[in-house]
Parts: C-alpha cells; structure tokens; sequence
C-alpha cells in the first residue's frame, strides 16, 4: 500500500431504500490498472460518479493523491488530475470532434475570460488536440460533427477527451460497450498503451479483456466489494464464482 | 444558398446604411425613425442571443435591461434640469451608468437565476424583470407609470451631437456594427466556446474541467449590458422613458425577434427585429387586429423554419437537423 494514488473509505450510497455503495473501502495503487467487475446494477457507474463528484456519497471519503477530495466539485477534481469516460456516450454534439478535445484541452490551459481572440485558431489549442484523436485512432474525423460520428468513433472521441485533460488517472466507465471486434480489438491495443502511464480504473464487462489487462480486480454485488486481488485469485476465488463469473453470460444483458 | 446569405446580408446592411438619405429623399422623415427603433431593437435582440442563442439560457427578463438602461437617460436628463446637476445630462456619465447598472442587476439576476434550468430559468428570470417593471411604476418622482419625457437627449460635450433624426440613426447604426462585431468576437473566442460548450452538454463540460456557471454568469452579464446599450438608445430615440420598457411584453417581443430571425446565429437577431418591425408595421397599417395575424405567422415560422429567417439560408450543417 505504498503509493496510493486513490482510496475510498466506507463510502456509502443510497438511492431510496436501495444501497448502490456499501461500505466500500478500496485502494487503487499508483500505475495500476484496477478493473472493477460486477453484474448489472452493481454499482460501479454510481462508484465512478462519487469518484468524480457528479453524485455525493452519503457517507465516507474519498481521497486522491493523498489529499481528502469528496467535497470537492467535479470541475476542480478534473484540474487535479482525475478524469472519466462515460459509459453512456457524453459529448459536446454540435461541435466536431476536434473541438470537444479542443474544449478539454482549454480547460486546462488557463481561464476562459479571454473574450477576443479566435480560439478555434489558436493551435495552442488545436494542435494538440488533433495529436489525441490521432492516438485513439479517428485522427482523419477531425472535422466531423461528434453527432455523426460512429458509435464506435464516439467511443475513441470520449477516451481522447479525457486524454486531453492530462490526467494522472483515468475512470473508464465500459470504454468499449457496443464496438464491434474491430473497434474492441484497437480499444485493448489503446489500453494497454496507456496503462503505461496512467493509472486506470477500468469498467468492464468482457472477462477476457479484463483478465487480459488488469492488475488487480474487484469484484462488486450489491455494492460491495465482495473480493478484491489479483486476476489469478479472482479466477479461483469461490465466492466470486458463485456470484459472478459461473454466470455464464457474465450477468450482462 | 451558402453564397446567396452573404448576399443577402450585406445587402441588407447596406440598404441599412442608405435609410437616412432614401427617406430624406422621398420626404418620409418617419421611416428614418422606424428604422432606428429597428436598429435598436435589433441591439436588444442581439444582446438576448448571445444567452439564448448561444448559452442555451432562455431569459424571458431582458427587456428589464433594455429598460435599466433607457431609466438612466432619464434620471440623468430629469436631476439635470430640477436639480441644476449638469453633468448627469452628459452622455459620459449617462452611458457609463447605463452600462454599469445593468451590469450590476444582470449580475444579481444570473446569480440567482442560472441556479435553475429550463422552464424555472425561465419564470425566475420573467419574475425579477417584472419586479423591477413594479419598481419603475411606484416610483413617483420619475414619474410612475407614465414615465418620464427627456429634458433633452445625451449631451457628448459638443462632440457629437444626438438632436437630429439622422445623426441619431447612424449612432445606432454604429453601435450596431460594434455589437455585432464584439459578439462575433466573443463567440469564437475561448469564453464564447466554453458558454456553446455549457449549452450543448454542461454535465460534460464540468466533466472535463469547466466551472460552467461563473462562464455563464459572465455570459449573462455582458448580454445585459448590451441590452443596457440599447435601452440608452431607445431613451434617446423616442425622448421618453416609461415603465412600458421592461414590460414582460417586451421581453417577448425579443425572444420572438430572436427565434424568427435564428437563434444561435450572428445576424439572426438583426434579421428579426427588421422583420418583427415590418410585419408589424405593415398589418397594423392594414388591420387594427394585427396581433391575431402576427401569431399565426410565428408559429409557420416556427414550424417551416427552424432555424428562423437565417436558417433558411444556411448550409445543412446536422444531419438529424
Ligand atoms: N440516480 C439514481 N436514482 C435511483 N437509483 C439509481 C440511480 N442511479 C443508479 N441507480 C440504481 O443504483 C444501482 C446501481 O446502478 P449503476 O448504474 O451504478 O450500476 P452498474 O454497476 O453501473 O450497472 P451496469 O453494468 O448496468 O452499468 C442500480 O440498481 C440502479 O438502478
Ligand atoms: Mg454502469
């Protein structure tokens, strides 16, 4: 537990009567790739939501490197160097893909008070943001309106926009929910290249991937996390058979 | 189509230009005073789509502005002469004031405000400006509900000199261009993406780093004081003030004048309140009931054309339209 780059503390979430987090404690060390599995409903969309500030916890904290972030807003968490990708595809719409990465990369270039000069001009701006979506890989749909992108490009566009912020970690929400093979197969390509230097969280149905890419696995039913080790241990982990993985479609619909 | 709208709207702005000289010259002083309320309504509308149009907040308050600015013509205009304070006829204090005081309200407004969304943005935003209408009707040394007349237009120290029909029409002109060219500015520069990008998807935008609502207060704010500008115009332009001006009616008026000409767009605002003005000016010539025509009208309008009169022009730019 040297290097703690995030860890949540007995963090609770309730929606009416149903706990989507239950007294969840987890470490996600510096450099790792965390996946977090669990069938449908088990909370983990609501776990990155409190990671990232959208939802509050009703209970428990929430510390990033090192310092307590769980009452701080979502805004001033992604300057801290936390980022996410929606597991529901989360654009900017009407604006093409180069400027929704563009946009990422102003948020944290400065303040916006600048009311003259063109930003969609400024190659500060542009340049870089070109270099992110040519690295997941729809570099020549630079100009395309992010509403007519492919599901598949939507997907990219939303890792390039997370990219962008130039975080240290990434919360990856199913990053390849409905891709086709080929889209999945340059998604895995895409992860493995930036686990080299990021830490990342990964959502994740498909068991081959996760056992294919992670480092450590949680397992989460019900909101808690009912095992958490290595791929190995999990593989072999009884508990986690019956509930999770001897369900042979993986609990996904 | 993309061409024949360049076209079109230098066109207009040009035929803009010749006014004074066409109506001097068919002897129709009355339409240089038509169009100057069309230039300034224009400036109103402009000022309300840089928040609609562009930061997806529908203000159903703005003519409150309009009429903050036009009340400090006024004051200024009414201190000067019962009270021998000369500096408050003057321009340069009247202008200043009308772009601070609006300023200061819009921010008042927007910070209460852009805490709601939607239909609730929407209400709040109409209850603050018909709270201040309640104001100007109750305060009596101004007037109350029948208003004030100037004393005398703003004095520019011998500058520039407000007093003729012509001289006041190209000042609007003037001030028109300059909203139009700060506007385009504004909305391809860092702050104006960063209010498109809150208005297409602010749960993203936060997401990726963006403290939206301070983007958007400041937003709000500027789009108040163009409204202000404005309302300093129209004091000037009718030699009047009154209550009226913030009336919610007005406040209508230019919403309306926005989505007919195309919200979202630079030259849309222009482009409504010149057709607002002549539809409205042509039916009432026609038809004391012109208001059951005008509705009618809008709703084709809104229906046919989406985008408004400049949409019809414009390139398809989305697929799903
Ligand atoms: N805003 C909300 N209000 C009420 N209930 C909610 C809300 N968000 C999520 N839930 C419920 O909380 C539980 C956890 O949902 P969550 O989306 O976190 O699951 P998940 O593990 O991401 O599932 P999936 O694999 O389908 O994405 C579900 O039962 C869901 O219905
Ligand atoms: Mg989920």
């Amino acid at each position: 537990m040297a290097n703690l780059h995030l860890q949540t503390v007995d963090l609770i979430k309730r929606f009416g009567g149903l706990t989507a987090t239950d007294k969840l404690s987890l470490e996600i060390e510096r450099g790792e790739l965390h996946a977090i599995i669990g069938p449908n409903g088990a909370g983990k969309t609501t776990l990155i939501a409190q990671l990232t500030g959208e939802l509050a916890p009703d209970s428990g904290r929430i510390h990033f490197d090192g310092e307590d972030i769980t009452d701080l807003p979502v805004h001033t968490r992604s300057g801290r160097g936390l980022a996410r990708s929606f597991q529901i595809t989360n654009i900017m719409p009407d604006f093409t893909s180069l400027e929704n990465v563009a946009l990422a990369i102003q948020a944290h270039a400065g303040h916006s008070y600048r009311f003259w000069k063109n930003a969609r001009k400024d190659t500060r701006l542009t340049e870089p943001a070109q270099g992110f979506i040519d690295m997941v890989g729809i570099g020549d749909r630079a100009h395309v309106q992010a509403t007519n992108l492919s599901h598949g490009e939507q997907r990219q566009l939303e890792i390039a926009m997370a990219l962008a912020t130039k975080p240290s970690m990434l919360l990856l929400d199913e990053p390849m929910a409905g891709t086709g093979p080929d889209e999945s197969a340059r998604m895995v390509d895409l992860l493995r290249r930036l686990k080299e230097s990021h830490t990342i969280l990964l959502i994740e149905h498909d068991m081959d991937v996760v056992f294919a890419l992670a480092d450590r696995i949680t397992v989460l039913v019900y909101g808690r996390a009912i095992a958490s080790g290595k791929p190995e241990e999990i593989r072999v982990n009884p508990e986690v058979k019956a509930a999770y993985l001897g369900d042979q479609d993986g609990g996904h619909a | 189509m993309a061409r024949l709208r360049i076209v079109l709207l230098i066109g207009l702005l040009a035929s803009l230009a010749l006014v004074p000289p066409i109506a001097t010259w068919l002897d129709e002083p009355f339409y240089i005073v038509l169009f100057s309320r069309m230039l300034i309504l224009a400036i109103g509308a402009i000022g309300l789509n840089l928040v609609m149009g562009y930061g997806g907040m529908v203000s159903f308050g703005h003519a409150a502005f309009v009429g903050i600015g036009a009340y400090m013509v006024g004051i200024g205009s009414f201190h000067s002469i019962e009270d021998g304070i000369d500096w408050m006829a003057s321009g340069f204090f009247q202008l200043p004031a009308a772009i601070f005081v609006s300023a200061f309200f819009a921010l008042i407004i927007g910070a209460i405000s852009l805490r709601t969304k939607g239909v609730y943005f929407i209400m709040i935003t109409l209850a603050f400006s018909q709270m201040l209408y309640f104001v100007a009707v109750g305060v009596e040394i101004y007037g109350a509900d029948d208003g004030l007349s100037l004393y005398g237009r703003s004095e520019f120290a011998g500058l520039l000199d407000l007093n003729s029909d012509s001289a006041m029409y190209y000042v609007n002109f003037v001030t028109l261009g300059i909203c139009l060219y700060a506007v385009h500015r504004i909305i391809n520069s860092r702050f104006g993406l960063a209010i498109q990008g809150a208005r297409s998807n602010e749960r993203r935008m936060q997401a990726i780093g963006f403290p939206t609502f301070p983007y958007r207060l400041a937003g709000f704010v500027i789009s108040g004081v163009i409204c202000g500008i404005a309302g300093f115009l129209l004091a000037n332009q009718t030699d009047f003030v009154s209550p009226d001006m913030m009336h919610w009616t007005r406040s209508g008026d230019l919403i309306i004048m926005v989505v007919l000409g195309g919200m979202g767009t630079l030259f849309g605002p222009l482009v409504g309140a010149v057709a607002f003005l002549l539809v409205e000016e042509i039916l009432s010539s026609i038809t004391i009931s012109w208001q059951l025509y005008f509705g009618p009208l809008l709703i084709l309008v809104v229906l046919f054309a989406r985008g408004g009169i400049d949409g019809l022009l414009r390139p398809r730019q989305r697929a799903d339209g």
